[in-house]
């Protein structure tokens, strides 16, 4: 598999949010509004990115019994490591994404990416899968974020398009996050398969 | 196999010890200059002079006094449980306890909802005096709009000025999270406290 396969293959057919359903809880979590979806999903493509990296390249020293405990420390290292980087040299972003940056150790791409990729790969294909799955992952949020927000509070991206007061709030909310999920995924798979 | 695990977590944890030491001057500077741009902003004046901070009980409080000495009023910095965990507020008072502004220092509440506190109150709570006005939310029978869908926060948030108020101000007792949500669940409106005059020494203003 050439690099640019891997890279499509994350973004459309092994789409994290719309066809693997991974990381649900930061997924219906973090989308109240098309940037913070955005944000969420460029931390993770970060972090994923990175780890992919680093768990090919020391894939060989971990013995198989230990290999989650190993990824989870390197996950939650790398993790705590951007937090604190950004805070000290990026407040403005801190401000913003802040509180994403912890629950991306509990997103369970990562793990699964490391597990079922970086695990089997070389470090240069390992750092592909990271971008096409965080691209991935970052599109699926995004646009869940967009359709909630337009739908509960009439903008998008922070542009009042017919305001707040015709918006439904439950689309913020945590019933809309699913509703708007399930119509996305029956999108999704309407325009793939037709490819 | 346990040697590789323990060979993994020592190098993570010297990764995390050297990125923290840093980073964490940094992070307390920038943290300062918050601190000193947030105490001008919620005055609402930038030719003042700001005291050494005092504490009372968990609450840090700033004596402000403009260029030729008058005593404009207090800057306090105030915490409460709110949804999503601590909810940290720095809230200016003119010398009659009315509210000049305020900023939220650091809170973890929900994006898109409680998150929006930090914008919410800023044209409903200022002006107000938690001293004479009822300083809850409407639907406890208060006068303040709680944030849709966010009345949690927005009881946090309430709570947070007004113990400023309530200890530092007016040097009275703190009420408790627990009594003011019992109270609202009794559905009685959150009655204004009565409060005493002041007895809390004031120190003497650093140039």
């Amino acid at each position: 598999m050439n690099n640019l396969k891997v890279l499509v293959n994350g973004i459309i057919k092994e789409n994290p949010t719309f066809v693997l359903l991974l990381g649900m809880c930061p997924t219906l979590g973090t989308t109240s509004s098309a940037i913070n979806g955005m944000s969420m999903g460029l931390a993770t493509m970060c972090v994923l990115i990175v780890s992919n990296f680093i768990i090919a390249l020391i894939k060989k020293l971990i013995p198989d019994a230990v290999r989650i405990p190993a990824y989870i420390v390197v996950i939650a290292s790398l993790v705590t490591v951007l937090q604190m980087v950004i805070k000290a040299y990026a407040p403005d972003i801190d401000k913003s994404l802040g509180l994403f940056i912890p629950l991306i150790v509990v997103n369970c791409i990562i793990l699964g990416r490391a597990e079922s990729f970086a695990a089997k790969n070389g470090p240069i294909a390992s750092i592909f899968d990271g971008i096409g799955i965080g691209l991935g992952f970052t599109l699926g949020l995004t646009s869940l974020g967009a359709v909630r927000e337009l739908l509960g509070t009439g903008s998008i991206f922070g542009v009042t398009l017919w305001g707040e007061s015709y918006g439904m709030l439950m689309f913020v909310l945590a019933p809309g996050a699913f509703l708007v999920l399930g119509y996305l995924i029956v999108l999704f798979n309407k325009i793939t398969k037709k490819a | 196999m346990l040697v590789v695990l323990t060979v993994i977590a020592i190098v993570a944890a010297g990764v995390l010890a050297s990125v923290n030491a840093v980073t964490a001057p940094q992070i307390e500077k920038i943290n300062a200059e918050n601190l000193a741009a947030g105490i001008k902003a919620v005055m609402g004046s930038e030719d003042i002079q700001v005291s050494e901070p005092w504490e009372v009980d968990a609450f840090t409080a700033y004596d402000i006094q403009d260029k030729q000495g008058n005593l404009l009023g207090k800057a306090v910095v105030t915490t409460e449980n709110g949804f999503g965990g601590p909810l940290k507020v720095l809230v200016g008072f003119n010398t009659e306890g009315d509210i000049l502004g305020y900023t939220v220092l650091e809170h973890q509440e929900t994006p898109g909802l409680g998150a929006k506190a930090g914008e919410w109150f800023q044209d409903k709570i200022i002006g107000m005096n938690p001293g004479t006005n009822n300083f809850t939310v409407s639907k406890d029978g208060g006068e303040v709009d709680a944030i849709t869908a966010s009345t949690i926060t927005s009881r946090a948030f309430l709570r947070a000025i007004q113990n400023a108020y309530t200890k530092v101000i007016a040097g009275g007792d703190v009420i408790s999270g627990a009594s003011q949500q019992a109270s609202a669940v009794d559905g009685e409106s959150g009655a204004t406290q009565q409060t005493t005059a002041s007895d809390i020494e004031t120190p003497e203003v650093i140039e």
